[in-house]
């Protein structure tokens, strides 16, 4: 197993490099630059800028100084945010973001399971079809959709929530979470029903029933853990759609995570901010992923990478 | 009163083209100690009777009649109470055994639960149990064994694993499915005599469920012959094997590999197929495929007991002598 983590994470630094050759190249195409504003800067200025963040040497050059920054740990300083570096608005936006996104997460895992495993046990009945509908609009309708209805309904509408900002509290949680976890919820609570009714169909759960074990027992002891396993293995893409939504989600609520830096990053051409992100967001992917393919080798005893 | 009496059985299935019966109308008793060899082709009903016995049917599957065990109705118990009698006073094992195992539990916890569940035992005590009985199943080193998975076994090991499972209560009954259809050769033979053994040792009854005839004579006192969900002959093993009443019976026992008559070439199989259980056929359901069919045989035989003991559901038996040269 400890081979197996160790040759995983070694994989990992060929992905990421590309990931940081493509982002980079990428965002240097896109039209304009980190010090065009609608007054255009007088030229002597701007060349004294651009020559201060290094930005008037040939691309290569920049793109092996940035390199050599990033395995030093350093993202750079914010072109725009001219006071802070990158690290440090990492740094304060990473735990709104996490919270938010960790939240999301354990919400979507959790209902999302119960209410598959519940549709599965109830299997062609009203219960299960509602469900299931329910689940398919869930899929359907896109979070930045989802998100300004449910302000709408609990913070114009109804007054219970406020529309947006934030603090560590429930009401500014609530409603940024559940847009979040929403289309999860419906996604996971479809696996969890195709797997638990294929594993309600094996072998294993009749010889359970034939051993005479009360079926609330099948469920927990047998059935639950193998009917879970297709839900972890999508634990690690989820991880990634949570990233990706919670860039909506981030703006709509106006939550100061990662999210809305990245956005913005993007819109004012903060090179090193964009780039700060990317990375970040793509070594979490890639940590999840793993993480993932660890929890499923130690519950799946059938599977051991070595 | 008989150990288990199955009474009138009838198990039918609603399926999109319509009730398929998988058994119609099946009658037999089971005693203490007995070992019941249940014999026919795919989808005679040899399996449905037994899951219909133990409430294992799937749900779209019923079942009707009577299946009294002890005197007590088992069809349309609650799960709740079958539950008490399922592995604890009637088990089954499985024909595939490795997937009738449970690939993310140790072997050691799959024993171990029937009996905290049945027996009330501690864990400790439980698992001492366990290993005993692994221990009897001759099962080497049954301490490692319990902390492996299944995948880390053989299919024969997965078997004997299975029917330690069914005999860790002492059950009166074991339902043994094909126990060994889905093991080579060499581990088939290690498990029937394994069965055997257990048979001899213990006043457990077992039901074998099997296409295969020479593992009923290695192992059954008695044979009931199914075809298309109806019992076709019942009777001792001995006189079945050398006098086969029903013209089915013989068409199996032709159809068996035989050692001394090794120079006949080519094996002997019955023509044709089973009938469509969506519609089975009126009259005799083996009619179509009998070489001895005549008139008589458009009406439904019943089931006559021609010797004490020895039961048979065909119209030949009703006709004067000249059928007895049918044996060749």
């Amino acid at each position: 197993m400890l081979n197996y983590s160790l040759k995983r994470l070694a994989s990992a630094i060929p992905t990421l490099l590309l990931l940081i050759t493509v982002a980079f190249f990428l965002i240097r195409i896109a039209p304009g630059g980190p010090f065009d504003a609608e007054k255009a800067l007088p030229e002597d200025i701007k060349a004294n800028l651009e020559a201060k963040y290094q930005l008037d040497q040939p691309l290569i050059i920049q793109y092996v100084r940035y390199l050599w920054q990033i395995v030093q740990l350093d993202l750079g300083p914010s072109f725009h945010y001219r006071d802070w570096t990158v690290n440090e608005l990492i740094a304060q936006g990473a735990p709104v973001s996490f919270t938010l996104g960790a939240l999301a997460l354990v919400l979507a895992f959790t209902l999302g399971t119960a209410l598959g495993a519940w549709a599965a046990l109830k299997q062609n009945s009203v219960a299960d079809y509602s469900t299931m509908s329910v689940a398919m609009i869930g899929i359907s309708i896109p979070n930045f959709v989802v998100a300004p209805l449910l302000v709408l309904v609990f913070a114009v509408t109804l007054g219970w929530l406020p529309a947006g900002g934030w603090s560590y509290s429930f009401s500014h949680l609530l409603l940024p979470t559940i847009a979040l976890a929403l289309p999860m919820v419906a996604y996971i609570a479809r696996i969890t029903r195709g797997s638990m009714i294929e594993v309600l169909h094996s072998g294993f759960i009749r010889t359970a029933r034939a051993k005479g074990l009360p079926e609330r027992e099948v469920i927990v002891q047998h059935a639950l853990k193998p009917a879970l396993l297709p839900v972890i293995s999508y634990m690690g893409p989820a991880a990634a759609g949570i990233l990706t939504g919670s860039v909506v989600i981030e703006r709509i609520f106006t939550i100061p995570g990662i999210g809305s830096h990245f956005v913005q990053g993007a819109l004012n051409r903060d090179y090193t901010l964009v780039m700060g992100v990317v990375i970040f967001y793509g070594v979490l992917i890639i940590v999840m992923n793993f993480l993932v393919d660890l929890l499923y080798a130690w519950l799946d005893p059938r599977i051991r990478y070595d | 009163m008989a150990l288990l009496e199955v009474r009138d059985l009838v198990v039918a299935f609603d399926t999109p083209e319509g009730e398929v019966h998988a058994v119609n109308g099946l009658s037999f008793d089971l005693e203490p100690g007995q070992t019941l060899g249940v014999v026919g082709e795919s989808g005679s009903g040899k399996t449905q009777t037994a899951m219909a016995m133990m409430g294992l049917l799937a749900e779209n599957g019923r079942a009707s009649g009577s299946v009294r065990f002890r005197g007590q109705e088992l069809l349309g118990m609650s799960t709740q109470e079958l539950s008490r009698i399922r592995g604890s006073s009637i088990s089954m094992i499985f024909q595939d055994p490795i997937s009738s195992l449970n690939p993310y539990m140790t072997i050691g916890d799959q024993l171990i639960e029937v009996l905290t569940h049945h027996r009330n035992l501690k864990r400790k005590a439980a698992r001492q149990r366990a290993e005993e009985m692994l221990h009897q199943v001759q099962i080497s080193d049954p301490a490692q064994r319990m902390r492996q998975f299944p995948h880390e076994l053989s299919g024969g090991m997965c078997q004997r694993v299975m029917i330690a499972m069914g005999l860790l209560c002492q059950p009166d009954i074991l339902i043994a499915d094909e126990p060994t259809t889905a093991l080579d050769v060499t581990v088939q033979s290690q498990i029937n005599l394994l069965m055997d053994e257990l048979s001899e040792q213990s006043s457990t009854a077992i039901m074998l469920i099997t296409h295969d005839l020479g593992v009923i004579a290695g192992l059954c006192n008695q044979v009931l012959v199914m075809y298309a969900g109806e019992l076709m002959e019942f009777a001792d093993i001995d006189p079945l094997f050398s006098s086969p009443a029903h013209p089915y019976t013989e068409g199996l026992l032709k159809s068996v590999p035989r050692l001394d008559q090794i120079d006949s070439g080519i094996l002997s199989a019955i023509p044709g197929n089973p009938p469509d259980l969506l519609s089975l056929p009126v009259g005799c359901p083996f009619r179509a495929r009998c070489s001895y069919a005549f008139d008589q045989c458009s009406a439904h035989p019943s089931l006559r007991e021609t010797e004490p003991d020895r039961w048979t559901r065909c119209h030949l038996d009703t006709l004067p002598k000249p059928t007895e040269n049918k044996a060749d």
